[in-house]
């Protein structure tokens, strides 16, 4: 099973993270263990007994509180002096143009690749191996990207762009999920990073640009007709569903492809998809997709077109 | 231990149900000090209850994975009125508490300075935890998190009134606990006792005296920025909507520089706490005392600086990441070298383990803790890594309840007797304490583990990912551990109230003022005072044989300042704050206009004029002063009338210009420029409103036969009041009108 544990990272940049917190670690546990170690002593050493007079009335020692407050800045030198090169590796400069744009919107993800032109939502395919420049932005609040495995977390802010870079040194599915509270359903705003071959990901980018499978049955026909004459089509894009294309929700040409539903509350299999488009609200209440009042059958062929889309 | 004493009174109208009523209304009314730090107590238990099982809620439901026990919003609205009432109707209310009972008898002073403002600075608890909670009634709870990032917290993404509500709620608190500050920056200052210098006030009194000013530079921005906030939500402006040019950076940073002195404004108290028990319990004088005292100052002025470090994720650029990583590492050398006084004042004592003591102990480790992982964030990409997880949640609630709330518990056990004449159990005491360290380690450790595996904070459920359900069940067992621990508390409180055994004067052998009179003290405090001659009284007098070396030179025969004047500059000083995020921001817009009216179509010319009238009344005040002092009555007035008229006229300008815009169509919702221009000259017109009321109050009460001595302080404050708005005047009429010119 995946994880998002930021204690096994997976690429240079969370591991230049990863390493500044050992050392760093090492160097506050030591304060750690010297303060409490005196504090213990105090305790054990110095219990007051019965009957016993008040001790030597020490008011202080200007040597020894000049030397314990020149230690700690000599600490936070030494700290800062580890943690600037480490910024520099974790987060280095941006370049001119980005490899992805991540735009947050309440409550999922949209991945655009501008060379390419593919867009998805909620799960982003990298090359492994090559680092890739990922510009933040949000339609509408704050959001914050967080994968722990792969690189720094960043807020999507909206009217300023930001920028991380994101690396996996090998294939696999990393998660990760909105970090900034932004709303009803935030805890339902994950993000699942998949890392490929590079050949495996030309492979995805060629599939992703393909337009939409064209309806093969009665059913899936008739489901894409639910989806034009229903509200769908005001919300959803699908590349070759002439006057789909808006952008306001996850873009559905390859919905089928995807691993989860609903930015991550479900796994995308087609009877969860039927249960989806029941009741949104019912399984993530609060999400902007409304409830329709479909039919068992219509249902069924909403859900058969939408799963053919792979 | 008799005489007309606060606590006594109050179990007479207990027993006596003939004098209850009459008590009751006297306890509503009252302005001694006693009191109102009891009634600020007794509103931050019943606040620390409501919000205490808001947390025992969120912690059921993030028990196990998936949990439906509640639903989204009422989560979000339980986290958002947890955070924001503890900060605000909790650890705030009770260290005023403790510093309104105990500031003024370690000092000798009779009262708070400001007495009624004292009483206005608790009531403004009440109104505001009332105004909060009312919101549950009108929609809906706040659902935005205790920072109510924007652009969330705006009308577009959280329509109903909740926001309103805790936006004026806060507001209302952060105005008393402006007021507050007032009085105890005057207090201090005024109303020592002969032979209390400042370098022998106790450290819990003197810790207090610089937070005081710490709440006078940051509660002001806050209330500035909830004023925007109020005006974008009540007046459709655009501070904070990225989408009409506004800046959601820009609510993150006036947060932020409230926020950040806010934390301290809640942890120094803890630390004068700890200050006066630690000595105390190692029978010992504080280790370091200049250290300590100097270390707060310096904790003060680096606070103002340090806010930054809270946004290393928002993007500010790598400048300012290394600014604010700096500025954050070097806080982390003052509050060290207290810890560090702390242990040494323990090394050496006689200590005794009892409550107060046992709390300050477990303070100082899980304080270390807190400071440790608060290096780490300064470390900014460690903080890239565990900033809004749950790391971060384990990180302040280290601070809030590993010290300060640990802290506050020793320092109710060390003063209940003071304040009701009667000790708290020690068993019960031992009880809670026990309780309190094992509930809130277990909750609060692992959950610095949670954040590294990846949880982040404020989501309401989570998938059963690797590790997260044990963590968080083992998480949620501690809170009933706490739970438990509160419950011996209160119950303690109850019973020792009416059957602990009685306290005497001075049950701790401790050293300061508080404990040379009887408990609880009378209504005046003190019917004599002891000799002052250096940091302990007490033990000069216990130990006549070996006293404290004497604390710098006596100064008992130098005045002290005039609290009216002293005020007023305090509250100067806080509205300085006001207005320069709100000129700040101002500013800001400017460099970024918009499209739709700017400043040049402004009639500067007709403003100039009506400038010239309010500066004019600034120097006509003086003349008044000045026939005031010459006893010249008929001159005081006319000259004062001359003011008041000036002013007057200052404010017809003002609503003319504002007129002529709206006839043109300019609204606060028209663009930015609108919405900043408005803002901030209308709040500078508020200001002038008030000043005009105070000095018509003035004129009315000359007019009665007041102030015939020619003494008036109170006229002077009132005169530093009504300069320091034609001060302002100057930076807004420089930074709307005349900046324009130059470009």
């Amino acid at each position: 099973m995946s994880s998002s544990n930021a204690l096994d990272p997976q690429s240079p940049l969370a591991r230049a993270i990863y390493d500044l917190g050992i050392v760093s670690g090492i160097i506050l546990a030591l304060i750690f263990v010297i303060v409490t170690g005196g504090v213990v002593y105090a305790i054990f050493h110095f219990r007051a007994r019965a009957g016993e007079p008040d001790p030597n009335q020490i008011a202080g020692n200007r040597k020894v509180e000049v030397t314990w407050t020149v230690i700690p800045f000599l600490i936070v030198v030494l700290l800062f002096a580890l943690t600037l090169p480490a910024m520099n590796r974790a987060d280095p400069p941006p370049p001119p143009s980005a490899d992805v744009v991540v735009t947050g919107h309440q409550f999922w993800w949209q991945a655009d690749y501008p060379a390419s032109g593919v867009t998805t939502a909620n799960e982003i395919h990298i090359p492994a191996g090559k680092p890739l420049s990922v510009r933040l932005e949000s339609k509408d609040v704050l959001h914050e990207f967080w994968v722990p495995k792969l690189t720094r977390k960043m807020t999507n802010v909206p009217g300023q762009p930001n920028h991380i870079w994101l690396q996996a040194d090998k294939p696999g599915t990393y998660i990760g999920q909105c970090s900034e509270f932004c709303g009803t359903q935030h805890a339902w705003m994950r993000i699942v990073v998949v890392a490929e071959e590079p050949t495996q990901f030309e492979q995805w980018q060629q599939t992703q640009l393909r337009p939409a499978q064209a309806p093969t049955s009665s059913a899936t026909t008739k489901g894409l007709e639910l989806f034009r004459t229903s509200t769908c089509i005001n919300c959803h894009a699908i590349n070759g569903v002439p006057g789909a294309n808006s952008r306001v929700a996850p873009d559905l040409t390859h919905v089928a492809s995807r691993r989860q539903l609903g930015a991550g509350i479900l796994e995308n299999t087609p009877s969860n998809m039927r249960a989806w488009l029941k009741s949104p609200q019912h399984i993530k209440p609060g999400a902007l997709m409304p409830d329709y009042s479909l039919t068992d059958e219509q249902l069924d062929q909403l859900s058969e077109y939408l799963s053919t889309l792979r | 231990m008799n005489g007309p004493t606060t606590i006594a009174m109050f179990q007479d109208a207990v027993l006596d149900p003939a004098k209850r009523a009459h008590y009751r209304l006297a306890w509503l009314s009252t302005v001694d000090h006693k009191r109102i730090a009891v009634l600020y107590m007794l509103t931050a238990l019943v606040f620390f209850v409501i919000a205490g099982v808001e947390a025992l809620f969120m912690r059921l439901q993030l028990a196990i994975p998936n949990n439906h026990f509640l639903a989204p919003d009422t989560f979000n609205q339980l986290f958002t009125m947890h955070g924001t009432t503890m900060i605000f109707l909790v650890v705030m209310p009770v260290t005023f508490g403790f510093v309104n009972y105990v500031l003024p008898l370690q000092i000798g002073a009779r009262d708070m300075a400001f007495p009624r403002l004292n009483a206005f600075g608790f009531w403004c608890v009440p109104l505001g935890g009332i105004l909060l909670h009312f919101s549950v009634l009108a929609g809906g709870a706040p659902a935005v998190g205790w920072f109510a990032y924007a652009p969330l917290s705006e009308t577009p993404y959280a329509g109903w009134q909740g926001v309103d509500y805790w936006a004026i709620a806060i507001f209302v608190l952060g105005t008393g606990s402006i007021s507050f500050a007032i009085n105890v920056i005057a207090t201090v200052l005024c109303l020592r006792a002969p032979g209390m210098t400042m370098r022998r006030l106790p450290l819990f009194t003197w810790i207090n005296f610089v937070n005081a000013f710490i709440i006078l530079a940051a509660l002001p921005v806050l209330n500035a920025g909830l004023a925007m906030l109020l005006i974008d939500r009540q007046l459709e402006g655009h501070f904070f909507l990225p989408a009409h040019g506004g800046s959601a950076v820009l609510w993150q940073h006036i947060f932020w520089a409230f926020g950040h002195p806010e934390v301290y404004i809640l942890a120094l108290p803890a630390f004068g706490m700890v200050s006066e028990i630690i000595p105390v319990f190692s029978r010992k004088p504080i280790f370091g005392y200049e250290f300590v005292a100097a270390s707060s100052v310096a904790i003060a002025v680096l606070s103002m600086g340090v806010w930054g470090h809270h946004m290393f994720t928002v993007g500010m650029g790598r400048p300012l990441d290394v600014f604010f990583a700096i500025s954050s590492m070097l806080i982390a050398i003052p509050t060290g070298v207290k810890v560090l006084n702390w242990t040494a004042t323990m090394l050496g004592g006689r200590i005794r383990f009892q409550v107060p003591m046992l709390f300050c102990i477990a303070f100082l480790i899980q304080f270390l803790i807190a400071g440790i992982t608060g290096i780490s964030h300064a470390i900014v990409p460690l903080d890239w890594q565990t900033k809004n997880s749950y790391f971060l949640v384990a990180h302040f609630h280290f601070v809030a309840v590993g010290a300060i709330v640990f802290a506050v518990l020793g320092g109710i056990q060390y003063w209940f007797p003071k304040m009701s004449g009667r000790m708290l159990s020690e068993s019960l005491g031992k009880w809670t304490f026990w309780l309190m360290v094992i509930g809130f380690n277990l909750t609060f450790v692992i959950q610095h583990f949670l954040g590294l595996v990846g949880m982040p904070r404020r989501i309401y459920t989570y998938p059963d990912l690797p590790n997260w359900g044990w963590m968080n069940m083992l998480s949620t067992s501690g809170v009933f551990f706490m739970s438990a621990s509160a419950l011996v508390l209160v119950w303690n409180l109850a019973v020792s109230f009416f059957r602990g055994k009685i306290a005497g004067d001075n049950p701790w052998d401790a050293w300061t003022l508080e404990w040379a009179t009887s408990s609880p003290p009378p209504h005046e405090n003190f019917y004599a005072l002891p000799p002052i001659r250096g940091r302990r009284p007490l033990w000069d007098i216990a130990h006549p044989d070996r006293p404290d070396t004497i604390v710098g030179p006596n100064t008992a025969d130098v005045t002290l300042p005039d609290h009216n004047k002293t005020g007023i500059l305090a509250f100067i000083f806080s509205e300085a704050g006001f207005f320069g995020i709100l000129i700040l921001s101002y500013l800001y817009f400017y460099a970024h206009p918009q499209p739709g009216p700017g400043p040049h179509g402004l009639d500067l010319k007709r403003t100039l004029l009506f400038s010239v009238c309010l500066f004019v009344s600034s120097f006509t005040f003086w003349r008044s002063e000045i026939a005031l002092r010459h006893k010249r009555r008929g001159s005081m007035l006319g000259w004062l009338i001359f003011t008041i008229a000036l002013g007057a006229v200052f404010l017809v300008g003002q609503v003319g210009e504002y007129w002529k815009l709206f006839q043109s169509g300019v609204e606060v919702s028209t663009n930015l420029f609108a919405t900043a221009f408005f803002t901030l000259t209308g709040f500078h017109g508020l200001h002038v409103f008030i000043g005009l009321v105070a000095l018509l109050i003035f004129l009315w009460l000359a007019w009665q036969g007041d102030f015939a001595s020619g003494h008036g302080s109170a006229f002077e404050a009132a005169g530093y009041y009504w300069h320091f708005v034609d001060i302002v005047w100057v930076f807004v009429l420089f930074t709307v009108y005349i900046l324009p010119l130059f470009q």
